[in-house]
């Protein structure tokens, strides 16, 4: 089994690895072609979203794929990166006026306050196992929307004015905003006039640094940690492993890269509301980390490209698209996890055979 | 009186919430898989029986019979071309084609039957007037009483299914082990169809009578519902059929209550917070059976 597991290791850290070199091609080839006009508008707005969700479908698979716990409300902390970033980088406008730096800072703000968000929700999620872990995370993911969708937000002279509009009759004239001041997230209609400042290289870096993070993550001591819990909680807690405090480390660093991805979604739209960040956003970032491989990174990023784009693809057939895509979905999942499929596999292509039985 | 009127509510919502999750909860102990596509079958419900009844013309019950019978098939080949051939894969397989099966239905719907939402007939109309002393009255639609009644009609229904008949027992064998189920001469795919087969005419009911509250009947209708009722059944005990009826009441009343005295805005929130602490001081649920592990 060592001397099994070892070859596996090997094999997948240099595929992990590669992830380094194609992720650089890829961003050289598609700024040559868009600075060549060889982009139509639509694939350039697509840009920074699939950056983006390739940092969100990084960032689950290691909750999923590393620590094995099901999340379903990832896009909550996706939702708190975008509207801290967002409300940062409006109140910053005039006294950061470079628009590199306030995006550094507005992604910085939303990583941290996703950061403090997942370790404030992993203290009873992390408690629970399986299903019921599950659910708890969508009921978080529903309840962050919630909140969100009665926040009102403006920023004038004075500093920030938040309240919190439960009851539904405060609107944007109560924050009491001095002349000059503005509004900067409406209640249900989301955060509206940002300044769009995500640019495709800041995503590439992103995806970058989620790469980095993640995978000495993996390989560190705390990874390694993490590893044995998903394996075997049991034998890892009698070895002495805190299984509570290793499963937190891995759930903060996978929120804080969520925040992130959000703060840098949020800053590419001059328009964006809570709702964008519901179950069904969690879902369509589960479905890329599984289709992409669990515990598999450039899978993940190979699968959250192709699956994002491929709804935009599929525009040719109009009304028919999503009826595509739920059937490419459905097939994929039975083509690769039915055994009778899976043997035929593994009887033509035989070198594969190792592979696919360890994962 | 508010107070009644708001409780009143609270039960109705409650009811649907508990055919849905006795669905959910079904399926769950017996597949251990989390259909995610369960709240569309609602969904297909409520669009069967409104064409039935709207359009064809047709009484309210037979319509119910129809949906019921379109859902039942529905189930039943979800279950064979989707879920059968996944039988051994890991759970998060399973989930993932639940989803695309999810997907599949709500897009074919909007094909179908168009994003424009539809207002749905109610099933009765009118309201129970009830005077409790002077200008003290209480009004409890007719469709709110008959959602309770079918509602506790299915779970003692079940409850007897599956206690009495063999195919009930079947069920709970596979549900404990389906390999020793198997030995014993059950047929585990055959009874998985069947608690598939129940579990989706209990979703068309549950989408007449959601549907029959709240009239605004879209693709999407059931989604919401769903995510709630399998919330209610984790709420209960996932797998217990008492505590998805439970869970499913609890939840309504609670949603109902959020709404009326805190906040229409942070209803969801309510629900889902108290859903919280309940697992964290329960973590299987009310009625749940916690298993402990063995080393």
């Amino acid at each position: 089994m060592s001397s099994l597991k070892k070859s596996k290791l090997s094999a997948s850290a240099v595929r992990d690895y590669f992830s380094f070199p194609l992720v650089t091609a890829a961003f050289f080839i598609i700024t040559f072609m868009s600075s060549h006009d060889m982009l139509n508008k639509r694939m350039q707005g697509l840009l920074v979203p699939v950056c983006c969700y390739i940092v969100m479908a990084l960032s689950l698979n290691l909750t999923v794929g590393i620590m094995g716990e099901l999340s379903l409300g990832h896009a909550g902390f996706m939702s708190l990166g975008a509207f801290t970033g967002v409300v940062v980088s409006q109140s910053l406008i005039d006294s950061v006026p470079n628009d590199i730096l306030r995006l550094v800072i507005a992604i910085v703000a939303g990583a941290l306050i996703a950061a403090v968000g997942g370790f404030l929700i992993g203290l009873p999620v992390l408690r629970l196992r399986g299903d019921y872990l599950a659910i708890v995370t969508l009921a978080f993911g529903e309840i962050i929307m919630d909140i969100v969708n009665c926040l009102i937000v403006g920023h004038d002279k004075n500093g920030l004015h938040i309240i919190f509009n439960f009851k539904g009759e405060k609107t944007v004239a109560d924050l009491n905003l001095a002349e000059n001041g503005t509004a900067i997230i409406k209640g249900a209609q989301g955060a509206v006039g940002t300044k769009t400042i995500a640019t495709f290289t800041a995503g590439f870096l992103i995806i970058m640094l989620t790469l980095f993070l993640v995978l000495s993550f993996i390989r560190s001591r705390t990874g390694r940690a993490v590893l044995a819990i998903r394996d075997n909680r049991i034998a890892a807690e009698s070895m002495g492993v805190n299984v509570m405090k290793y499963k937190m480390i891995a759930f903060v660093l996978s929120t804080t890269l969520a925040g992130m991805a959000g703060a840098l979604y949020g800053l590419n739209f001059n328009m964006i509301s809570a709702d964008k960040f519901n179950f069904n956003t969690s879902i369509l970032v589960l479905v890329f980390v599984v289709l992409g491989g669990l515990g598999n990174m450039l899978g993940s990023i190979i699968a959250a490209t192709v699956l994002y784009i491929l709804p935009e693809a599929l525009r040719g057939l109009a009304d028919y698209r999503m009826l595509m895509y739920a059937i490419v979905l459905i097939l994929v999942m039975l083509a690769t996890n039915n055994p009778k499929v899976r043997n035929l596999f593994v009887k033509i292509l035989p070198k594969r055979k190792s592979k696919e039985g360890a994962q | 009186m508010e107070f009644l009127s708001y409780l009143i509510s609270g039960l109705s919502l409650g009811s649907v919430y508990a055919i849905i999750a006795l669905g959910y909860t079904m399926v769950y102990g017996i597949a251990k898989m989390l259909n995610f596509a369960h709240g569309d079958v609602i969904m297909v419900g409520g669009y069967v029986s409104y064409i039935a009844m709207a359009r064809a013309g047709l009484p309210g019950w037979l319509s119910v019979i129809i949906a019921m019978a379109v859902c039942t098939l529905l189930g039943v080949v979800i279950e064979g071309l989707a879920y059968r051939p996944l039988r051994s894969a890991t759970s998060l397989a399973v989930l993932i084609t639940a989803i695309g099966v999810s997907y599949f239905l709500q897009n074919a719907a909007l094909l179908i039957w168009g994003a424009n939402f539809k207002t749905y007939p109610s099933l009765i109309s009118g309201t129970l007037k009830l005077s409790l002393g002077e200008d003290r009255q209480l009004s409890i639609p007719y469709v709110a009483m008959l959602t309770v009644v079918v509602c506790i009609l299915i779970m003692v229904g079940l409850t007897l299914f599956t206690s009495k008949t063999k195919m009930g027992k079947a069920m709970r064998a596979c549900s404990e082990d389906k390999g020793a189920a198997q030995l014993m001469g059950i047929n585990v795919n055959k009874t998985i169809s069947v608690t598939f087969a129940i579990g989706s005419a209990l979703a068309a009911v549950a989408g007449v009578l959601l549907c029959s509250s709240f009239p605004t009947l879209k693709p999407t209708t059931g989604s919401m519902p769903g995510i709630k009722a399998f919330t209610a059944a984790v709420f209960g005990g996932i797998g217990s059929i008492p505590g998805a009826f439970l869970g499913g009441l609890l939840l309504g009343i609670i949603e109902s209550f959020a709404k009326a005295y805190i906040s229409t805005q942070l209803a969801n929130t309510i629900v889902f917070a108290v859903l919280i602490v309940v697992l964290l001081v329960r973590p299987a649920g009310l009625l749940g059976k916690y298993v402990p592990e063995k080393v």
